[in-house]
């Protein structure tokens, strides 16, 4: 609440008057400092994301702390480290179970493109599977560079509407075409 | 490791057709015949007290300079009950598909130890009693560890499989059926909150008791051992980070020092102490994250606080000296990137402290603590004898109140003249397990302590051109120097051809990588030991009988580091 509102709020300056808005500015409003993550932490990005949610780096301070181990109760999937091709069904699954809208971070390089792992097993890039919003550099990227995404989701919201799912035409490798 | 006392005049009486095939290192090879190879590890095992199976691998000689007879052979690793002997046996394989004899009757570790050999190379174990992929998942095709797979062959997983194929059976061993007995099946995984990682284990439940488990593992199988096939030892160094990335820089110091070895160099001391300063602190560091994690499942949420934020002050420490706070790759064949920056005295000491008062804090909270100890204590014990037969090794080996740790056994690095204290625990249980660890950092403070005092000035790489790069300023200026810098850099540093098994005390165990070298710059194959990959076999076993929400606690107590196990 800015400082002006609550001024007038204070001073009932309001009375019996109604405030109008965009309802899309309401929602947002509220989904941004309230994303919910759910953490698919597989590899060394999953130590890095520990690290975000400890006391030092803190995600709490943008909003995002209420981390969930259903993707159900999720709207924020943070997909932290290597995706072999033996995880990718799971990882269709998680996200297909997770109510819209929905936004996907792709923290480090393997998620990213495979990283480093260019062979029989990874996968090369979780783009493959699900659509991704945010993509983080690094081999692990370091906290700040997660807390820098989660903002980056919350100005993302903004630009969108907010009752629209969003994605619908996506199509990754294990959808059926 | 050494070899003297091995009786070789009755292992051969015992099994006619043996040879021997050399030495790797200090360790005896006996070559074994297919038909005899069950006679010899019963011998092995029951006569001469090679209890614990401690590594199977497979080499796959297709495109070798100089080949022997067969294309495969499958290597045995035994270590003797006193750990100080080691042994290996070495089987040529007439036919993969025909196989060798399965060492399963003999030792609990030899199940997954064997289902990774046929997952990667196609060799069949006969009378091996799951014998299905491990790694790699059901829909894969081909054996990527035979020379002639490409490496980047990838295949489409397009679903999980069941596990009813290995819990179904289990569930009738114990007495129950699964129709009409009301057992109720349940999934702890993949994607679990409290897996530390991809990691599955289905359970049947009768009520809250744990009838039979399963685990499946190779989600994060990121394809380690072949991808060391196509760099050069250096290159390789930021790969062994990511196998246990709680310690990375513990598995770069391990990897560089089984290729020094190879190489038969000798480190200057200043090095050395540096590496003991660091994977201590590693040790630290990894033990830290284990109990943090393990203390929150079991929702002592405090505490978490009160061990993750030392290791963020560590992590401060390292990346002021490596620049990354995770994945180091400090160290090269032969030495480290650089000398230690100046101030780090000051940095490491608070870093210590703060550690120190985190154990403190915790213990004070926990030690005493009802809930806590109701929680842990005689929660799935793992008798020694059974620790030893399924190969554990490092703090959870030594819970099991089995007094054997590397850095007593075959001291290395001088940790022979450093005064510290091996812990070991009674019972095993998952008490023990994270007792074990809280009291081992301790111990790591003291080996810091002292290393730092000791601490001797000097360069921190060998002086050879044929591993250590030049100087930059002879590398800009001088053509030997450009030609030295660039021979290196591309065809990396020479390894005399020969195999070799080096062993480490890593955090959670012992890590050994066997290295085959045909003498150029990138390694024949390399094979991991990884301690996780051991624990995790035993863990759907030891929970049997238990709750759920002991599982839970066991798991975080094995510290099952994902990248380690599935590598």
């Amino acid at each position: 609440m800015d400082l002006t509102t609550q001024k007038l709020l204070e001073q009932n300056m309001l009375g019996d008057s109604v405030i109008t808005t965009r309802i899309d500015a309401v929602i947002d409003w509220g989904r941004q400092s309230s994303l919910w993550p759910f953490v698919f932490g597989t590899a060394c990005c999953a130590i890095e994301f520990m690290a975000t949610a400890a006391s030092r780096y803190d995600i709490a301070r943008f909003g995002a702390e209420v981390l969930r181990f259903s993707p159900r109760h999720a709207d924020l999937l943070v997909v932290a480290g290597t995706v072999s091709m033996k995880q990718a069904p799971i990882l269709k699954q998680i996200y297909d179970q997770m109510p819209e809208p929905r936004w996907v971070i792709s923290m480090g390089a393997c998620a990213s493109s495979g990283g480093f792992y260019d062979n029989y097993t990874t996968l090369q890039g979780i783009d493959e599977i699900v659509p991704v919003d945010v993509y983080i550099a690094g081999c692990p990227p370091r906290p700040e560079a997660l807390l820098d995404a989660v903002v980056e989701i919350q100005k993302m919201l903004w630009k969108e509407p907010a009752l629209k799912p969003r994605r619908p035409d996506f199509k990754g490798i294990l959808d059926e075409q | 490791m050494s070899s003297e006392t091995f009786d070789f005049e009755a292992f051969k009486r015992a099994a006619s057709s043996v040879e021997v095939a050399g030495k790797m290192g200090g360790m005896p090879v006996i070559r074994v015949d297919e038909t005899e190879l069950f006679r010899a590890a019963s011998f092995l095992k029951e006569r001469q007290r090679y209890t614990m199976l401690l590594e199977i691998t497979a080499v796959d000689w297709l495109t070798s300079p100089k080949p022997p007879s067969t294309r495969f052979e499958t290597l045995y690793l035994f270590r003797h009950e006193d750990f100080a002997r080691t042994v290996a046996l070495k089987v040529a394989v007439h036919d993969p598909e025909q196989g060798v004899d399965s060492l399963t009757p003999l030792f609990l570790s030899a199940d997954w130890l064997e289902r990774e050999v046929y997952d990667q190379y196609g060799i069949v174990f006969k009378n091996h009693p799951c014998l299905k992929r491990i790694l790699n998942h059901l829909q894969f095709e081909g054996y990527p560890l035979r020379k002639d797979y490409p490496i980047d062959r990838r295949h489409l997983c397009t679903e999980t499989q069941d596990m009813m194929d290995e819990l179904g059976p289990l569930i009738e061993t114990e007495g129950y059926d699964l129709a009409n007995d009301n057992l109720m099946v349940l999934n702890l995984g993949p994607s679990h909150p409290a897996s530390h990682g991809t990691i599955r284990t289905i359970v049947a439940l009768d009520g809250e008791r744990i009838v039979a488990g399963a685990s499946e593992i190779g989600y994060l199988h990121r394809g380690f051992e072949k991808s060391c096939e196509t760099h050069t030892y250096n290159q390789i160094i930021p790969y062994t980070d990511r196998l246990n990335y709680c310690s990375a820089l513990m598995n770069n110091i391990a990897f560089a020092k089984t290729v020094e070895e190879m190489l038969d160099i000798q480190l200057p001391d200043r090095a050395i102490f540096i590496r003991v300063v660091l994977a201590e602190l590693s040790r630290i560091i990894d033990h830290l994250v284990c109990l943090a994690a393990g203390l929150l499942d079991m929702g002592a949420q405090t505490n978490y606080w009160y061990l993750f934020n030392p290791r963020n002050d560590a992590y401060d420490f390292l990346s002021k000296l490596t620049g990354a706070r995770l994945t180091n790759s400090f160290m090269r064949i032969g030495g480290m990137t650089h000398d230690l920056y100046e101030g780090w005295r000051e940095d490491l000491d608070d870093v210590l402290k703060k550690v120190r008062q985190g154990i403190d804090e915790t213990l004070r909270m926990v030690a005493k603590n009802r809930i806590f100890n109701e929680r842990v204590q005689e929660i799935s014990p793992v008798s020694a004898e059974d620790a030893v037969s399924w190969g554990f090794t490092g703090p959870n080996l030594r819970a099991s109140g089995v007094p054997y740790d590397l850095r007593f056994a075959d001291p290395y690095y001088y940790y022979d003249t450093f005064d510290f204290d091996m812990v070991v625990g009674s019972v095993g249980d998952t008490h023990d397990r994270m007792m074990v660890r809280f009291e081992e950092m301790l111990q790591s403070i003291r080996i810091i302590e002292q290393a730092v005092e000791r601490m001797p000035q000097g360069p921190v790489n060998v002086d050879d051109r044929a591993v250590t790069l030049p100087p930059k300023e002879e590398v800009y200026n001088t053509i030997e120097g450009t030609m030295n810098q660039f021979k290196l850099i591309f065809e990396g540093v020479k390894v005399p051809a020969g195999e070799y098994y080096g062993a480490f005390e890593a955090a959670n165990g012992e890590l050994g990588f066997y290295i085959v070298s045909d003498g150029s710059g990138t390694p024949y194959k390399v094979k991991v030991r990884a301690p996780s990959f051991l624990h995790m076999q035993a863990y759907p076993k030891i929970i049997v009988d238990y709750q759920v929400a002991d599982a839970i606690m066991t798991l975080g107590s094995l510290n099952i580091i994902a990248g380690e196990m599935d590598r």
